[in-house]
């Protein structure tokens, strides 16, 4: 079954993966390894899971500006997930994929939904899906 | 969204390739961001020369490549190493390696090499109503709020793209609009004696930054004499527990001759009051462990002015360190410490002084793990988490006189109604 949504496009891009939800905000500096692309926070409900090449739905990022750094230096390692879907504006999260994109010529997807979609991505994104990001729509197979 | 043709030709890359990049990135994210245009700013303060991985030298090398250069007046926060004395960088000859190019690509970029996360305490002091993009979160309260400069959060690549470009995105505190206060903390009988204290300064600002999050606080009660480190300490307190790009304080700060002005002519979203039971409960939320040993006493975030130094001396000198004792600066400080016979007298007591970088963001105390404790509340915030310290926070005095005993002593009548 095929469901589509309007997304709001920060970055462009396609992407094309298995989805992984976080149940909460996650800030990639002090949050996410880029060396093996494992969320290393602690305290977050994902701890452990691993982003490179899935498409991360995460409610938004938050914490320091250095978290861009955090998704560039991902990027180099190629471990950065393949697109990355919010439900809020990430200035920060859009900044890493953009001067990735400049510096390796590759970057993750970034898309904002709106919230009440993005409620609808979650409760989808408990079975296997794919997902693909194309021209501000997001289209999910499962 | 509006370019000018001075931008667009940026954009079209008649400036060289370095400064195509720039404002491609700069109008990317200005379209994100939601603005219209772009507008000029007057200086620049970089922290993207703080080496975190090799990718930050991959983006930096690719602009000095491509031509990049400041448009306007740079300064650069700090970087990994201490450049005039390496010997106190305690991590691996790479990465000391890694820091330094990555320190020197920002120089090319002609950047000045200040090295101080206190830009505003050297030549480069924003005057009120400027437009600047700074990084840096200490230096940007201290830019917004004590001086009335204009500048948004800005961070790693965005700094420089808007130094390269003399431009940045039109939204946000450069808005008179977006600068009005939201939120208002009123003191409620603090000891006059207590608001005169440094040590008062620090912990009000971690309060407001953990009660505001990203809003603009605005602080009722607070001295017209409280003195220019005192709300530095404030200012990098409260961009440490919170987001606080700009805060208000009500007599004292210059976008708020009075509450009204402060808050625009609108009423205020949340009123707040802080007694000074709420100042000791947040005194020990910025301790770490209970009062005991200590391994460390390090002093200077943000870096350690002329002044400070002036008040560290008597005290040092009544009680000499007998423990690791670091004070973080800039080279203009050193300089003067320098200049006045300091410096030596200083070494002599056993002060440790590290210029162009700081303790929390590399490894540079002796001590492999402990407890430290600071003066400073960044430092007391930062600790934990990136250096793997416990951490105790005191008065300044307090910190001299623990350095001495090599376990914490406390002024019993500090915090004393």
């Amino acid at each position: 079954m095929s469901h589509v949504f309007e997304v709001t496009t920060l970055v462009d891009g396609q992407a094309e993966g298995m989805s992984l939800v976080l149940d909460e905000p996650l800030s990639l500096w002090g949050g996410l390894d880029p060396h093996s692309g494992r969320i290393i926070d602690q305290r977050h409900p994902q701890m452990g899971e691993v982003v490179s090449g899935r498409v991360l739905i995460l409610p938004s990022g938050k914490g320091s500006s250095s978290a861009s750094s955090i998704l560039l230096e991902a990027v180099r390692e190629n471990t950065a997930p393949a697109a990355i879907v919010t439900a809020e504006m990430d200035g920060i999260l859009a900044l890493g994929a953009v001067v990735a994109q400049e510096i390796y010529g590759k970057a993750p997807a970034v898309v904002v939904l709106s919230g009440a979609d993005y409620k609808t991505v979650c409760k989808l994104a408990e079975t296997k899906i794919n997902v693909t990001i194309s021209n501000d729509q997001l289209t999910i197979n499962c | 969204m509006f370019l000018t043709s001075t931008d667009q030709s940026l954009l079209n890359g008649d400036r060289g390739p370095a400064a195509q990049m720039a404002m491609r990135i700069l109008v990317t994210m200005a379209r994100v961001y939601g603005a219209e245009r772009l507008l000029d700013i007057e200086s620049a303060h970089i922290d993207g020369c703080l080496y975190h991985g090799d990718s930050g030298i991959d983006f930096a090398q690719k602009l000095v490549d491509g031509g990049a250069q400041t448009a306007v007046p740079t300064t650069l926060n700090v970087g990994a190493i201490d450049l005039l004395h390496p010997e106190h960088f305690q991590g691996t000859a790479v990465q000391a390696e890694k820091a330094s190019r990555l320190m020197a690509l920002y120089q090319k970029m002609g950047c000045q090499p200040v090295w101080t996360c206190a830009p505003y305490q050297t030549t480069q002091r924003p005057s009120f109503g400027q437009q600047i993009a700074w990084a840096e979160s200490n230096a940007i309260v201290f830019a917004n709020s004590v001086l009335g400069a204009r500048t948004n959060r800005y961070g790693d690549f965005i700094d420089i793209c808007a130094a390269i470009t003399g431009r940045a995105p039109d939204v946000g505190l450069h808005r008179t609009e977006n600068r009005r206060g939201q939120i208002v903390f009123h003191l409620q009988k603090i000891p006059d004696r207590l608001l005169e204290e440094d040590v008062l300064y620090p912990v009000l600002g971690y309060l407001i930054g953990r009660r505001s999050v990203s809003k603009t606080p605005v602080i009722v009660g607070l001295p017209s004499t409280a003195a220019e480190d005192q709300l530095k300490a404030l200012g990098a307190a409260a961009a440490s527990s919170g987001a606080v790009a700009l805060f208000h304080a009500v007599g004292v700060t210059p976008e708020a001759p009075t509450l009204d002005a402060a808050l625009q002519q609108r009423p205020a979203e949340q009123e707040i009051t802080i007694t000074l039971e709420d100042l000791k409960n947040e005194r020990t939320h910025l301790s770490t462990v209970p009062d005991g040993k200590i391994s460390v006493v390090a002093l200077g975030s943000p870096h350690f002015s002329l002044d400070e130094f002036a008040q560290l001396r008597p005290l040092v000198q009544a009680h000499p360190p007998q423990t690791e004792f670091i004070v973080c600066t800039h080279r203009l400080v050193l300089a003067a410490l320098q200049q006045r016979g300091w410096l030596k007298e200083f070494k002599e007591l056993g002060v440790d002084i590290v210029v162009d970088t700081c303790v929390v963001v590399t490894p540079i105390v002796k001590a492999r793990s402990g407890v430290l404790m600071t003066n400073s509340g960044k430092f007391a915030h930062y600790s934990p988490g990136n250096i793997g310290f416990q951490v105790v926070f005191g008065s300044l005095e307090e910190c001299v006189r623990s350095a001495a005993a090599g376990r914490v002593w406390r002024d019993q009548t500090l915090w004393e109604e």
